[in-house]
């Protein structure tokens, strides 16, 4: 059977609306969902979980909220780093403060005080649109960095500045804190990230993503059909900083363990995010997962291949991957806009007619 | 109110607020009126109090040459503009002013004379947008998405199903808007402002730039909608010909003023209408 949408014949709106519509799409979809969740913590080994598995998570988390934003509701934000660190700093504080909370609920609740400061860091953009809206959205990231290295309150006054995970268990298991294993860490996040991709799914499907659209293909004629467009665009703002101050908590609590905000969430992880999205595709959220795994994996990647392969320096090959990743991103500017989501979509419009040329 | 019915030809009906067409449609009493209103930008007067009433299930015209003021008229009733000077009364409220969007809310949909659809969705998406006034889901419904949410969602793929196959556009649901031919883009973003179910439908130019088969296409989409959905129509229109067949009465604007308000035939003749359009000679 080929891969394609012809002959899987449809007879309710309810089928015709489902999240995959073509029957291999849903099997490799379960696939993938039994490969991550029961396969790969049993098969992966802990480097592996460590430095390619855990990174991703988290980076698709941050990549699937600035797409909500910027990808589905157009509004550019440069913040990103910004609001991670918000997110970190709120679960540590919220670790700090009251011990005995569950490490799901203070990654939450992380997520929820991002999302309130993500509010009101969005009010500009009920009057500034592009440019200028990224402009103001790259004050929020030098003003937490600023915040957070100035006010010792945040840090709870350490000497060194610096911020660090107490252990946390679920169920008896230790996900956060120099000994916890890989695997658990990286269940626990994974967990995490498919709820928060299904919410997304599920927010861009009906009024809710289509009123962000809206604004985003044409903010004039949203407002004639009814978008309120302070609601729409604010509601994006939340929804996306919810998304980034989760990654954030993840971040730091399970990933890094401790951090240090100019080194953790500088501007560069602004852009990271923003080329994920750009690369992954804009305005989808396989587009999310795919730029995240792209960026994530392709150092790791590079540097198998430069240093442990062709013997080069690694220094030599720290610049070579700075200039693919940079060429790569300037490739999909010009030639594909949509990213890797667009180029799947072709190709599935290929498959359709595929042998014949129309 | 009773001149207007003689001069229509047609008969009053019973409560005496209206009356039946030639063809036999009813025309009821006034959804929506405008009083004195004058819009002004800077020292322009783009507008100068101006005065008509739009009645239930009429096709009404709104005519002129160009930079007569008759689209300002129309963002005037869709909340895009405020006029300095007037009222407009909806359904014998007076209405204060409001941002388009509550206008939207309130059953009044509009087309642009350029295309205004989203590109980046497809005609599916766009004419599901346009139904977004009749959702009722909050978010968390729809993050949850089983039961309520996806419930609302069905009902309404079911109603916009219905205005896919009322404007024979079927062949094109999945396609994405960018993608289509200007023609079917317009009966689109018709699509999308039925989709509203509004009271009242304004439609800026809605023929401008087709081909006589588009046009015709059009005229009889125009004419079934008023028929079967009983939507009022408000109608800026240069085809002259398209125009006088289409519509009941028929304003006609010049220089920002009104020059003339009526049936068709009335203002076909009306020296200056005739003045306005094909100029005067000055012996």
């Amino acid at each position: 059977m080929f891969y394609r949408e012809a002959g899987d014949f449809k007879t309710t709106y309810r089928e015709d609306m489902q999240t995959f519509p073509i029957r291999l799409d849903r099997r490799a979809y379960w696939m993938i969902v039994v490969l991550a969740f029961v396969v790969a913590p049993f098969v992966v080994n802990d480097y592996w979980t460590n430095a390619v598995l855990l990174p991703f998570l988290v980076w698709a988390t941050a990549a699937l909220g600035l797409n909500l934003l910027t990808g589905y509701c157009g509004q550019v934000s440069l913040g990103t780093g910004g609001f991670m660190a918000v997110g970190a700093f709120a679960a540590y504080k919220l670790m700090t403060a009251f011990p005995g909370m569950n490490i799901f609920f203070v990654v939450l609740l992380a997520g929820v005080v991002t999302a309130v400061v993500g509010l009101l860091f969005g009010l500009p953009s009920l009057r500034i649109k592009g440019f200028y809206l990224a402009v103001a959205t790259l004050a929020a990231q030098f003003f937490f960095v600023w915040l957070f290295n100035k006010m010792p309150w945040f840090y709870n006054y350490s000497a060194s500045g610096q911020i660090t995970a107490p252990e946390r268990t679920i169920f008896g298991i230790l996900v956060t804190g120099p000994s916890a294993a890989p695997a658990a860490k990286y269940l626990f996040t994974l967990t995490i990230l498919f709820g928060l991709a299904w919410l997304a799914r599920n927010l861009t499907r009906g009024r809710t993503g289509r009123s962000w659209m809206a604004i985003r293909d044409m903010d004039i004629a949203a407002e004639i059909i009814g978008v309120n467009p302070l609601r729409a665009k604010l509601s994006a703002f939340a929804v996306s900083s919810f998304f980034i101050g989760v990654a954030g908590a993840l971040f730091f609590t399970v990933y890094l363990g401790s951090a240090e905000v100019t080194e953790a969430f500088g501007i560069d992880k602004s852009f990271l995010v923003l080329f994920m999205i750009i690369i992954g595709g804009l305005g989808s959220i396989l587009g999310s997962f795919l730029g995240a795994a792209l960026l994530v994996l392709l150092p790791v990647f590079l540097k198998n291949v430069m240093v442990d392969i062709l013997g080069w320096e690694t220094y030599i090959a720290a610049h070579l991957e700075l200039m693919i990743v940079g060429g790569l991103i300037i490739f999909f500017l010009i030639y594909e806009p949509h990213g890797l989501a667009q180029l799947w979509r072709l190709a599935k419009e290929k498959l359709r007619l595929w042998p014949f040329p129309y | 109110m009773t001149s207007e019915a003689i001069t229509h030809g047609g008969a009053m009906n019973p409560e005496g607020d209206g009356w039946v067409t030639p063809d036999g449609r009813h025309i009821g009493p006034v959804v929506l009126e405008v009083k004195n209103i004058t819009l002004r930008f800077g020292g322009v007067t783009a507008i100068k109090d101006i005065s008509f009433d739009i009645r239930e299930g009429e096709i009404r015209a709104i005519i002129g040459p160009n930079g007569a003021g008759k689209s300002s008229m129309l963002n005037v009733i869709s909340g895009f503009y405020h006029p300095q000077e007037g009222e407009i009364w909806f359904r014998g409220q007076k209405r204060p002013p409001m941002k388009p969007f509550q206008v939207a809310r309130q059953g009044i949909a509009r087309t642009f004379q350029n295309i205004a659809l989203f590109k980046g969705m497809s005609v599916l998406d766009n004419i599901m947008t346009g139904r977004i006034t009749l959702m009722r889901s909050n978010m968390v419904d729809e993050a949850i998405w089983w039961g309520r949410a996806e419930r609302e969602e069905l009902a309404h793929r079911e109603a916009v199903e219905k205005i896919i196959d009322f404007l024979e556009i079927q062949h094109i649901r999945r396609t994405p808007v960018s993608r289509l031919p200007y023609g079917l883009q317009k009966r689109v973003e018709l699509a999308r402002a039925l989709a509203a179910e509004p009271k009242l439908l304004l439609l800026d130019e809605p023929m401008a730039g087709m081909n006589v088969e588009e046009k015709e296409d059009m005229s009889r989409f125009i004419l079934d909608v008023n028929d079967e959905f009983g939507t009022t129509i408000v109608l800026i229109e240069h085809d002259m010909g398209v125009v006088m067949d289409l519509s009941d009465r028929v304003v006609v604007m010049d220089y920002g003023k009104k020059i003339g308000d009526g049936p068709p035939d009335e203002v076909r003749n009306d020296p200056q209408v005739i003045a306005a359009y094909l100029g005067v000679s000055h012996e």
